[in-house]
């Protein structure tokens, strides 16, 4: 078992199950919490978990395929996700290439949210593009299921955040794309409403501009 | 701008934001002189905001003439005037807003209008000489998970409905219980927690970065109503999963930051529970746990006067004109030139 993500809530490991490269999410016991609590909100989010990402697939969003949940231990044994994350790529490719990409990831976005799924953690580095040219979405460990209008301008806001910390380069041109391919998911009307949302969440003290 | 930096000035702060009345001396060098204090003890009920404010009006003068005399200060010798300009309650913020006024403009000092969420921040930090922390505040009327960052506090989880000491005070009443004064429900409700043996299953509510705790606290009421446990048992439970609750948020704002300290200040910060269960979490990722003195934990005058002194020492002050109360001020509004980073 090889550690690859260590997070405040899950950590991922990369292992060979049935001969098959897999990505093993366990979460560990937290030492502050009664064993009960614990045992409690580990399996919840273990149900969850893939529960939300059966739900993005049925949405048309490319997900891994979950292998194996393991309630009473809280691992989940997912597919392996050959590829490369956009965030190692998207400033190396073509600029038409990249616009490409930022279409499509908006595009899956818009689909994501349609169907009242909030990612919750909307960064190039959860995004994997496959040599078969698919965007697959991992890590769903903070997602949420809501149809409002104020997570998904949060969920965008986030992205946009990521591509300017990330890809400051060509984040204005990504993000406008990305935008574009999300009005063409969930149409002209909803994806006004939520530019407006993410307009308003900037100008909200905590996200003042001026990093 | 800033006049007066020696050790022999000094600030009056007001605090008035909810069921306190705080006046306190402070030294621009942090020393806090005299820190006087009078609750509003509703009859029955939570804090009634106009009953409040009027238990202010009458006990401003005593508050305010033991605060100087404790202090062994004249008014005169006051080079600065601080007082909670918000958030909090309108009727109670405006009855401390007025004395501030009204003695700044008679000494003819400065006024400096303070905001109550990072006062709290800043008396934790004078107080345990954190100056870096992540800070888990938690009161009767605030939770929120901050951290500085580019000239502010910023929020990194919040409650979505009603604070933590709400909760607990609210859950209190409703089982019947009852308070002492010097003693807040919180204290109630940890030592018969201290006797809970069983857990009772309570919802359990993140999202993301921020808190739920209106859910816990109907289903906590409904638990010990429909015997599903002692009162002892649905104490412990109530404070194991609320705390579980704000310890995980904390931990994932430590993770993210990676900063040296955490803190934990505001009135729910006197909760020992709740110190040994941050506690874990700062030694996992080698932060220096900080924790706020009992006698600075609730709301109090001292905060204010300390957070005035820091702002005003890097040129803040408010003209009389401008010093209308602001009763839903956000902590990460406020820009805070005097933090070092």
């Amino acid at each position: 078992m090889v550690l690859i993500k260590k997070g405040a809530e899950a950590s991922l490991f990369l292992e060979t199950w049935h001969n098959r490269k897999v990505i093993m999410k366990r979460r560990l016991p937290k030492k502050y919490r009664i064993p009960e609590l614990d045992q409690m909100i580990r399996s919840q989010r273990t149900v969850h978990e893939p529960n939300i990402i059966h739900k993005a697939k049925e949405a048309g969003v490319p997900t891994p395929t979950i292998f194996m949940v393991d309630v009473a231990e809280a691992n989940i044994i997912m597919e392996f996700v050959d590829g490369k994350q956009i965030k190692e790529i998207l400033d190396h490719v073509s600029s038409e290439e990249r616009l490409r990409l930022s279409s499509l990831i908006g595009r899956m976005i818009g689909r994501l949210h349609k169907h009242g799924i909030i990612h919750g953690d909307l960064t190039t580095s959860n995004m994997i593009l496959t040599p078969y040219g698919k965007v697959v979405f991992v890590d769903f460990g903070l997602s949420e299921r809501s149809k409002e209008l104020e997570p998904k301008g949060v969920d965008l806001h986030l992205m946009k955040r990521a591509l300017q910390s990330t890809h400051y380069k060509h984040a204005k041109e990504c993000f406008k794309a990305v935008m574009n391919g999300y009005a063409e998911a969930v149409g002209e009307e909803e994806a006004k409403k939520v530019t407006a949302k993410i307009r308003e969440i900037e100008k909200r003290g905590r996200y003042v501009a001026e990093r | 701008m800033p006049a007066n930096n020696s050790a022999n000035s000094y600030c009056l702060g007001i605090e008035s934001t909810a069921d306190d009345f705080g006046a306190a001396i402070v030294s621009f060098e942090g020393k806090v002189l005299s820190n006087a204090n009078d609750a509003y003890m509703p009859k029955e009920g939570g804090i009634h905001p106009r009953e409040a404010a009027r238990h202010h009006a009458e006990v401003s003068e005593k508050v305010l003439a033991e605060a100087f005399e404790k202090a062994a200060v004249k008014p005169r010798d006051i080079s600065l005037v601080a007082f909670s300009q918000g958030p909090g309650l309108g009727p109670c913020l405006r009855t401390g807003a007025t004395a501030a006024r009204a003695l700044a403009s008679y000494l003819d000092v400065p006024l400096v209008g303070v905001n109550h969420c990072v006062g709290h921040i800043e008396i934790g930090k004078l107080a345990t000489g954190a100056t870096d922390p992540v800070t888990l505040y938690v009161s009767g009327g605030n939770t929120i998970v901050s951290a500085f960052e580019a000239s502010r506090y910023r929020v990194f989880g919040e409650t979505l409905d009603i604070a933590i000491g709400n909760c607990l005070d609210v859950f209190a009443r409703a089982v019947d219980l009852k308070q002492r004064r010097g003693a807040p429900f919180g204290a109630v409700v940890e030592e018969l927690a201290r006797k809970g043996k069983n857990f009772v299953s309570l919802p359990y509510t993140v999202k993301g970065m921020d808190l739920s705790f209106s859910g816990l606290l109907t289903a906590a009421v409904q638990a010990f109503q429909s015997k599903k446990g002692s009162l002892e048992d649905v104490c412990f439970s109530l404070q194991e999963v609320a705390f579980s609750m704000l310890t995980e948020v904390t931990e994932r704002a430590l993770a993210h930051t990676e900063k040296p300290e955490v803190l934990l200040t505001g009135g729910v910060a006197a909760n020992r529970k709740l110190q040994s269960m941050l506690e874990v979490i700062a030694e996992e990722h080698d932060a220096r746990f900080c924790v706020v003195p009992l006698k600075l934990a609730a709301d109090n005058g001292a905060m204010i006067a300390w957070t005035g002194i820091l702002a005003y020492k890097s040129g803040i002050s408010t003209p009389i004109e401008k010093s209308y109360v602001n009763v839903k001020w956000r902590l990460e509004d406020v820009y805070a030139p005097w933090v070092e980073g």
